[in-house]
């Protein structure tokens, strides 16, 4: 009889659901090579070579040893410099800035920093899968708040105020938003501010890994630029969508040098240093890669509006997105679900778009088509699923 | 308020991508994009449209060369009067005036060796005012016009990430 291990896992492994979508992934993978993807969420251009060469240089000259657990202090100068210079945020290298594996690893730090068994955390739903995960391990009490198109996927302060109580530890806000495209202007966040205001003890973890993408007339805020919220906020970036650096595993979280330490122990523990050559990479990145970015952050707006005048013209309703590289459109009008509709489009059209309700319950109804694919690319596939819409309703 | 820049960029980039695609690309409606590429043509500011070709992968002899040449400037003609005699010939398919230690460089395209030799030796040397010339022959193109030769993209991406 073979072991059986159902009972050695732990609880809260086991009580993680697998996703939502696992058959749709199954079947997508099958399928690799042949379909047109637009189910990616990673940038599909490559590293800007003067970053990839810095990288290389770096291990040239032998640096392939252990950083310090927080990161190079010339690593974390170079991101305290970004900061202020993209964003208008200061932070001290030395004990505000910890360098990360990725923003995932700084969501999970901070989870696992921050919360006692039965806290809350308040997560903005439709949004990335980690959220509600990092929270789970780390024995909290995920609180959801759905969003909606008819409000453009933004954040309410109503809902907000109604989802805060005694147990709240912090509310995890990620704008620009994976799936939805969403963006929270100024005045948008000042809405958010004023409740947040009335609640000294909530902490905000602001995911802002899409702070490079947005698209309007209105510049990415964070929300840590507001005078009572800096000493309050945890940053999550990093250069994964931003530098086209995926691969490479590395991100940073910025915010009260209290809770950066503390986040630096459970680094410290479980990862010991983030990867030596990526941090000399991103010190490049950092300092000199702002061309490079605002040439692909032109060209994803480009594909931004062919995305969103394709779907338009395939009669699917959809709020114009503001930032990341996703558009979030509806598919109630083929009377289907997230799901079926994606199968079907896989199947019938060999184009992979992701089912919305993979990013959390209220996301059902809606599909998410990333534009992180070259122009050849979305144009056959806005095509494809203008004809299968049309398909569709003719049955 | 159209963009000439990115209009210019994109067809610079890809020079067959139609009005009405261009016109959704920067968010202009198709007959601001049409009125606009005209009347940059009238500008003489997009002089043509032309297609990268690598011919060292067609049945096409061609040998390209760069040559510098060293001029003895003209009296109120400057250096033009000479760079227009050169660049008038078919094979020279660019002349640029340069600072350093030449004055005029020449891109020249022709199917032989020979012929490339025999155009220094007899059209361009013998002119007046023509000092020097110093030939040197492309062996291979790696990269021309942004475009790098002889590499296929491809996507290896996973199907799906969250």
């Amino acid at each position: 009889m073979s072991l059986s291990f159902d009972k050695k896992i732990s609880e809260v492994v086991q009580s993680i659901p697998p996703s939502a979508i696992r058959r749709f992934f199954d079947l997508a993978n099958e399928m690799r090579g042949e379909v047109i993807s637009l189910s990616i969420g990673e940038p599909d251009f490559v590293t800007p070579w003067r970053v990839r060469e810095a990288g290389i240089y770096s291990l040239d000259q032998g640096n392939t040893h252990y950083s310090p657990n927080q990161g190079y202090i010339e690593t974390r100068s170079a991101i305290a410099q970004y900061m202020k210079r993209r964003f208008h945020l200061t932070y001290d290298p030395v004990s505000e800035i910890l360098v990360s594996v990725g923003g995932s690893e700084a969501l999970d730090l901070a989870a696992r920093a921050l919360i006692n068994p039965g806290d809350e955390v308040i997560i903005v739903e439709p949004c990335f899968v980690s959220y509600k995960a990092t929270v789970l391990m780390a024995h909290g009490v995920p609180v959801i708040i759905e969003t909606k198109q008819e409000d453009e996927f933004k954040l309410r302060p109503e809902d907000l105020e109604k989802a805060i109580s005694k147990k709240t530890k912090y509310l995890i806000l990620g704008y620009p938003c994976n799936p939805t495209g969403a963006t929270m202007t100024r005045s948008d966040l000042e809405r958010i501010v004023r409740v947040i205001e009335r609640h000294p003890d909530l902490i905000v973890l602001s995911d802002e890994l899409y702070a490079e993408l947005t698209y309007g007339d209105d510049p990415f805020v964070s929300i840590a630029t507001f005078p009572s919220m800096r000493d309050r906020t945890i940053i999550v970036n990093g250069f994964s969508k931003s530098f086209a650096m995926t691969g490479w595993r590395i991100g940073y979280a910025t915010g009260p040098s209290q809770l950066i330490q503390a986040m630096n122990k459970v680094h410290q523990y479980c990862i010991m240093s983030s990867p030596t050559t990526a941090q000399y990479a991103v010190i490049e990145a950092s300092l000199h890669g702002d061309k490079e970015v605002k040439e692909m952050r032109d060209e994803y707006n480009r594909r931004r509006r062919v995305i969103f005048d394709g779907l338009n013209k395939a009669g699917l309703t959809c709020f114009e997105p503001s930032g990341a590289f996703y558009a979030f459109p509806s598919v109630h009008e083929c009377d289907m679900t997230s799901e079926e509709f994606c199968e079907r489009l896989l199947k019938e059209k060999k184009v992979a778009i992701v089912p919305g309700n993979a990013f959390g319950a209220c996301g059902e109804g809606y599909v998410r088509i990333s534009y992180a694919s070259s122009m050849e690319n979305i144009r056959e596939a806005m095509k494809r699923i203008k004809d299968f819409v049309a398909d569709v309703r003719s049955e | 308020m159209m963009n000439r820049q990115e209009l210019l960029q994109l067809i610079e980039r890809n020079a067959r991508v139609p009005a009405s695609e261009l016109a959704v690309m920067i968010g202009a409606d198709e007959k601001t994009v049409s009125d606009e590429l005209s009347k940059l043509c009238e500008e003489n500011i997009i002089l043509g449209y032309a297609a990268i070709i690598n011919w060292d992968k067609t049945e096409r002899e061609s040998v390209t060369a760069m040559i510098e040449i060293r001029i003895t400037p003209q009296r109120n003609k400057g250096f033009d009067q000479i760079a227009r005699q050169l660049f008038r010939y078919p094979q020279v398919t660019s002349c640029y005036l340069m600072s350093g230690g030449f004055d005029l460089m020449l891109i020249i395209e022709d199917s032989t060796l020979r012929e490339v030799a025999s155009f220094i030796a007899e059209k361009v040397a013998p002119i007046d005012g023509v000092i020097s010339t110093s030939t040197h022959f492309i062996l291979k193109k790696y990269k021309s016009n942004g475009i790098v030769f002889d590499v296929k993209s491809s996507d290896d991406r996973e199907t799906v990430v969250l």
